[in-house]
């Protein structure tokens, strides 16, 4: 049969922001796959230059509306890390609480969205549920839902608001008891099974040779998590363990996210047994930064994601550049797809938890 | 693991900083250590074949970002690469002469270097030798110019 090549996109229900997979068609099996990107680039880097250090951690937020507490989180830290400065001990537990919030929130949008890509629309509603919970927490913790705009270079914004801790427990409990519901739903169920187990396999040397990072790559059996491996705020005291699989293939994405949102639950709960009850929670920083360079490099909720900040001595900063793990992860999209049938990509490119906005920058 | 033998699996700092300048005393200097983190300045024609080396014996698996910057006299380009046992993370930095600016390609070795080299070379114009598809990536097929250089104005300052 002849081969053909279809435009999945840039406006296709499977993919989750504006994007282009082009695959080439033999009847239904794919044998080759060009994914395009770049109709969100919006010079992210440059336009930091143009801005004082402060101004860029709204702009942060906007990398990736799911996972916005840690993308300003992790612009914070290379500041600081340009900056050189020591951020109170309060202040990096609370950004840990909240990084782990927004890491059950971001996997519950996740859980949500390819649940409808698979044709479960129950998943959905009870993905987006569990994630309004935490939505409720981000506004009383600073008044957004979404583009959170809360750490400061130097600490957070504001202290927490009253039980804003016992809600945090309440959050994590709740939401282990209902992750049984959630397996019920995708993990016992048959047509779930036929519909992930062995789709857009990859082997543990390929994922680590393409640049792999976070859940998809622990899903390929290596336990590389930045918490554990290279440990920023204060993860290094905290007793967890990375969720790992060993299918790598879209049923193991599947289950190491499920198995992460319950380390993030024990996490909170632990952060708040531990955290200091009071004390400072932001230093003062001078407006201009040093001459130099500063790394931060986190967890995200999608895999590896970095700041290299150079300084030159002025209040803005002279370069910004950012590692966006989906940058690299979407990238694999032509050795995830071939050989599959076309209706597996939704499984398979849903599972990889693709997000545009930092993809492009 | 590719039949090295004398693959170290989890070097320590130290051990990295040996190595590295054993091997190439004069052309790779240390710029900075901090915890898990190193920072090196090679020359650009030893680019490669360092990168082979913390690849193949020091077990740096994985590459994590190449970016660039425009140094208006120079620009450079920012290798990070990461050993997935230790947690350490390299940094080399590589000058490269505003009239030539070719630098070899590591996607040879990392797979995962190939879309920040082609993001790098649309932004700033830097050459990859040896990459296997310097393509425009994230701007329109038809920009002509290279917008994260400095010569390119954003206009006003906010």
């Amino acid at each position: 049969m002849a081969e053909m090549w279809v435009n999945m996109g840039p406006q296709h229900p499977f993919n989750h922001g504006l994007w282009t997979l082009k695959v080439k068609l033999d009847g239904e099996v794919v044998t080759d796959a060009d994914p395009i990107i770049g109709y969100l680039h919006r010079g992210w880097e440059k336009e930091c230059e143009a801005r004082l250090y402060p101004q860029i951690i709204p702009m942060a937020d906007r990398l990736c509306y799911c996972s916005s507490m840690s993308w300003s989180h992790l612009y914070v830290m290379g500041v600081e890390d340009l900056y050189g400065i020591e951020v109170p001990e309060r202040a990096m537990w609370i950004r840990t609480i909240t990084d782990e919030i927004n890491r059950i929130s971001s996997h519950f949008m996740w859980l949500a969205a390819v649940g409808t890509d698979l044709g479960n629309f129950t998943i959905f509603l009870y993905g987006l549920r569990e994630r309004e919970i935490a939505m409720d927490l981000f506004v009383q913790l600073c008044g957004q839902r979404l583009t959170t705009n809360y750490p400061r270079i130097g600490g957070v914004r504001n202290e927490l608001p009253p039980n804003f801790l016992d809600a945090c427990v309440r959050f994590a409990d709740h939401v282990d008891f209902r992750m049984k519901e959630h397996e019920s739903l995708s993990v016992q169920s048959k047509i779930f099974q036929e519909r992930t187990i062995g789709v857009g396999k990859i082997s543990a040397e390929e994922a680590i040779n393409m640049g792999f990072s976070g859940p998809n790559l622990r899903a390929c059996g290596i336990p590389w998590d930045i918490r554990k491996k290279d440990p920023y705020e204060i993860y290094e005291e905290l007793d967890f363990e990375a969720a790992v699989d060993n299918g790598g293939d879209a049923w193991s994405r599947w289950m190491v996210r499920l198995e992460e949102i319950k380390t993030s639950c024990d996490l909170i709960r632990q952060c708040v047994e531990r955290m200091p009850k009071s004390g400072p929670i932001r230093v003062k920083v001078p407006r201009k930064a040093p001459v130099g360079t500063g790394m931060a490099r986190i967890e995200d909720p999608r895999g590896e994601s970095m700041a290299y900040v150079v300084g030159d001595g002025t209040e803005r900063p002279y370069r910004v550049s950012i590692r966006s793990p989906n940058f690299v992860n979407t990238s694999l999209a032509k050795r995830l797809c071939m050989g599959y049938k076309i209706a597996d990509i939704p499984a398979i490119m849903g599972t990889i938890d693709i997000c545009i906005g930092e993809t492009d920058r | 693991m590719e039949g090295n033998a004398n693959k170290i699996l989890a070097p320590s700092e130290e051990a990295v900083i040996q190595a590295v300048q054993s091997h190439f005393a004069g052309d790779v200097d240390l710029q900075s250590q901090k915890a898990r983190r190193i920072s090196f300045k090679a020359k650009r024609e030893r680019l490669f074949e360092l990168c082979t080396m913390l690849k193949d014996e020091l077990n740096f698996a994985h590459c994590s970002m190449v970016s660039g910057i425009d140094w208006v006299e120079h620009m450079q380009t920012v290798h990070h690469i990461s050993n997935y046992e230790t947690g350490v993370l390299v940094e080399i930095l590589v000058d490269i002469p505003n009239d030539d600016l070719v630098v070899d390609s590591v996607t040879p070795l990392w797979e995962g270097a190939n879309w920040h080299e082609r993001e790098t070379f649309e932004l700033f114009g830097i050459d990859f030798k040896g990459h296997p598809r310097m393509e425009q990536l994230l701007l329109a097929d038809d920009y002509k110019f290279f917008p994260f250089r400095k010569s390119f104005k954003v206009g006003r300052q906010i």
